[in-house]
């Protein structure tokens, strides 16, 4: 599952262009089992677009994107592999948490389905409304619900889109506590948030992407998070 | 190929439940084939034209726009919270995800009608009970028809403005060749012809419904972006 | 429209041929002048089908190749061919009352093109309610290739209609058996009618550049 160099996710001058304009330019970064990179940037950077190349969702204009050995968008296998936490919930309204879970399950081929469903809704601490209608949830509970959709096949890559978002304490404590296990278990983690404290404190590795580019991607310890905080600041008020 | 089906299937069931829950579509579809079973019966002028020279053509277009209403609801289902992402991040193929909303289409649109071709024999006094079987083969044979074309429309048309009336007007012209053999076939059985008249208008059909299914299948990953 | 070489060679060639067509061309004897119009509506019945099939052509090759020009061509195709489709299907009534007593007969091939017409404008609906530039390419030409594949179970539905319920014998303008100066005035309609198409396909794809190059495509917010 890990490819030669063994990096779980690795792009190598990923780019992606809408008509004339590069949304992501010449990305290059990588990571491995058990880390976590934790994305930073002011909106209309790119990142949502990098994300949905590395889900299998859009196909790069050039450069290149793999999971493991495979090259995305890949086919079901590697899409088995990914769990995407999206800032839409995906979630189906007229249908419970539980069966919204279930049914995720079962599209990734999960081995009893309903067991693992019950597991990650307690995983997020949301299996007491588990039979309840996503409609009569409250945006937390459903952000909550959608994360346990979206760990339910125990992803070896989660990419996470600002997941945090809707979350109370308790929520982001579960969602927190959870992202630890997986990546304890090994999965490759990439975190797009806009909370530097949130972002540092899971991250083993940070990086900033400003117009399609990455602008900076080093390893944690290496980062001085007020310095950090303070440049990300400056980045956002540069772009308006 | 196993794998296609049972995916498109969890797929289906998955879009049944949604509608079962809330109806909405489905009562819509059969308060409509109602009402229209209704004003055509007050439009009509029963001393000049006979029910069964009638019937055909009501019970068709009831067919077509009930169909319709349904239709839309396919891929509006997964617009609120983007849920399409969810499918297309996950295993299942792009193939399965549009035969698994054509067939929870299918369903529906054959539910409609078990409900809307008695309701008109009922209401015109029709002899329907002897053609029963031939005509349910020709009412399941444009369902297919028209959920193969109404599915890939409604994935288009749900990304653009005026999408209640964009899939109308780009679905009704593909229903034609599948309206005309049904009204045909099933006035030439109203008529008390053997079914071997109609097996002209049923090849049509037949032939139709294999394009189409195959055609739309083929085009759906094509109005994904990618 | 600038004048080019192509377009006033067109123009000149439609005149001529309307001139030759009204005073040069013998009556025919049955229908009267009114046959006359024979000489715009079956060269624009011609340039109606032949447009659509570029557009599924372009269609086509499009999903194949992701070129933004073959978009442009059926998008010109489109419009210029739905403008013949109306002429075909305004002077078809106009010489139907005259000569048969009706305006509309459900005529085989009148009825095919009024579907091809419903099938023209679905197109441009759907490219009006596109925004996306990109999205609007894909889903044009999903329903080209689409309409293609329609146009030939419309035509064996009525043809099958027509075999089962036989019609009283109409007259019928019959091409190939024209007398020699009907013919020749016929095939000159039909050349300078494909250079008017060419002419304006032209002309409306360059429209299309100039105006896909003034806008550059919308931003996608990622």
């Amino acid at each position: 599952m890990q490819s030669a160099n063994g990096a779980v996710v690795a792009t190598e001058a990923l780019t992606r262009s809408f008509g004339a304009r590069r949304a992501v330019d010449g990305v290059t970064l990588s990571v491995g089992t058990g880390e976590t990179l934790a994305l930073f940037g002011p909106n209309g950077a790119g990142k949502t677009t990098l994300l949905r190349m590395l889900g299998g969702l859009l196909r790069p204009s050039s450069g290149k994107a793999q999971i493991g050995d495979a090259i995305l968008p890949g086919g079901p296998e590697v899409r088995g592999r990914i769990g995407v936490i999206s800032h839409q919930t995906l979630l189906y309204d007229a249908l419970t948490a539980r069966e919204n879970v279930e049914f995720a399950a079962r599209l990734y081929r999960v081995r009893d389905p309903r067991d693992k469903a019950t597991e990650a809704l307690d995983r997020m601490r949301v299996l007491d409304r588990a039979d309840t209608p996503v409609r009569a949830l409250s945006r937390g509970l459903r952000q909550r619900v959608s994360v346990a959709r979206a760990i339910v096949h125990s992803p070896s890559v989660v990419l996470a889109d600002e997941p945090f978002t809707g979350l109370d304490v308790a929520g982001a404590k579960a969602l927190a506590s959870l992202l630890g296990e997986l990546r304890a278990a090994g999965a490759a983690l990439i975190l797009v948030t806009h909370n530097i404290d949130e972002g540092l404190g899971l991250a083993t590795h940070a990086a900033i992407m400003d117009r399609g580019r990455l602008v900076r991607h080093e390893i944690r310890s290496a980062v001085n998070p007020s310095s950090f905080a303070r440049e990300y600041q400056e980045l956002v008020s540069a772009n308006g | 190929m196993g794998e296609l089906l049972r995916d498109a299937w969890l797929i289906a069931r998955k879009d049944m439940s949604i509608e079962f829950r809330t109806r909405s579509a489905f009562l819509s579809a059969i308060v409509f084939a109602l009402l229209a079973i209704v004003i055509f019966y007050f439009a009509w002028d029963a001393t000049a034209v006979s029910a069964i020279d009638l019937a055909p053509g009501v019970l068709w277009i009831i067919f077509t726009f009930s169909g319709l209403l349904g239709m839309h609801r396919s891929f509006g289902v997964e617009q609120p919270d983007h849920a399409i992402d969810g499918l297309l991040a996950s295993p299942v193929s792009r193939e399965s995800i549009f035969l698994g909303k054509a067939l929870a289409s299918l369903v529906f649109v054959s539910a409609v009608q078990v409900i809307a071709i008695p309701a008109v024999a009922l209401f015109y006094n029709l002899p329907i009970g002897s053609v029963a079987i031939p005509l349910a083969m020709i009412a399941l044979l444009a369902a297919v028809g028209l959920v193969a074309v109404g599915t890939l429309f409604s994935a288009m048309a749900v990304n653009t403005r005026l999408a209640e009336l964009l899939l109308p007007m780009l679905a009704l012209p593909f229903f034609v060749p599948i309206v005309i053999p049904a009204a045909q076939a099933t006035a030439k059985l109203m008529s008390g012809r053997p079914v071997g008249d109609a097996v002209g208008w049923l090849k049509l059909l037949v032939a139709f419904d294999i394009v189409f299914i195959v055609a739309c299948t083929l085009a759906y990953p094509f109005t994904l972006e990618e | 429209m600038k004048p080019t070489p192509l377009s006033v060679a067109a123009f000149a060639a439609v005149v001529v041929t309307c001139i030759r067509a009204i005073f040069f061309t013998p009556l025919e004897a049955v229908q009267g002048p009114a046959q006359k119009i024979l000489y715009i509506h079956a060269p624009a019945a011609w340039v109606a089908f032949m447009a659509f099939a570029l557009v599924a052509l372009a269609s086509a090759l499009y999903l194949w190749l992701r070129e933004d020009r073959l978009d442009r061509i059926a998008e010109a195709s489109a419009e210029v061919g739905v403008m013949f489709t109306t002429v075909v299907l305004v002077t078809g009534p106009l010489w139907g009352k005259p000569v048969w007593g009706a305006y509309w007969t459900w005529d085989a091939r009148l009825t095919l093109t009024l579907f091809l017409w419903f099938v023209y404008a679905g197109y441009l609906v759907l490219r009006g309610a596109v925004e996306d530039r990109a999205l609007r390419a894909r889903y044009s030409a999903v329903l080209g290739i689409l309409g293609a594949l329609l146009i030939p179970f419309i035509h064996l539905s009525v043809y099958l209609f027509r075999t089962l319920h036989p019609r009283p014998i109409l007259m019928k303008p019959s091409a190939p058996s024209l007398p020699g100066e009907m013919l020749t005035t016929l095939l000159m309609a039909f050349a300078a009618f494909t250079l008017l198409y060419i002419a304006l396909l032209r002309a409306r794809y360059r429209y299309a550049v100039a105006r896909d190059n003034a806008h550059p495509p919308e931003e996608y917010s990622a």
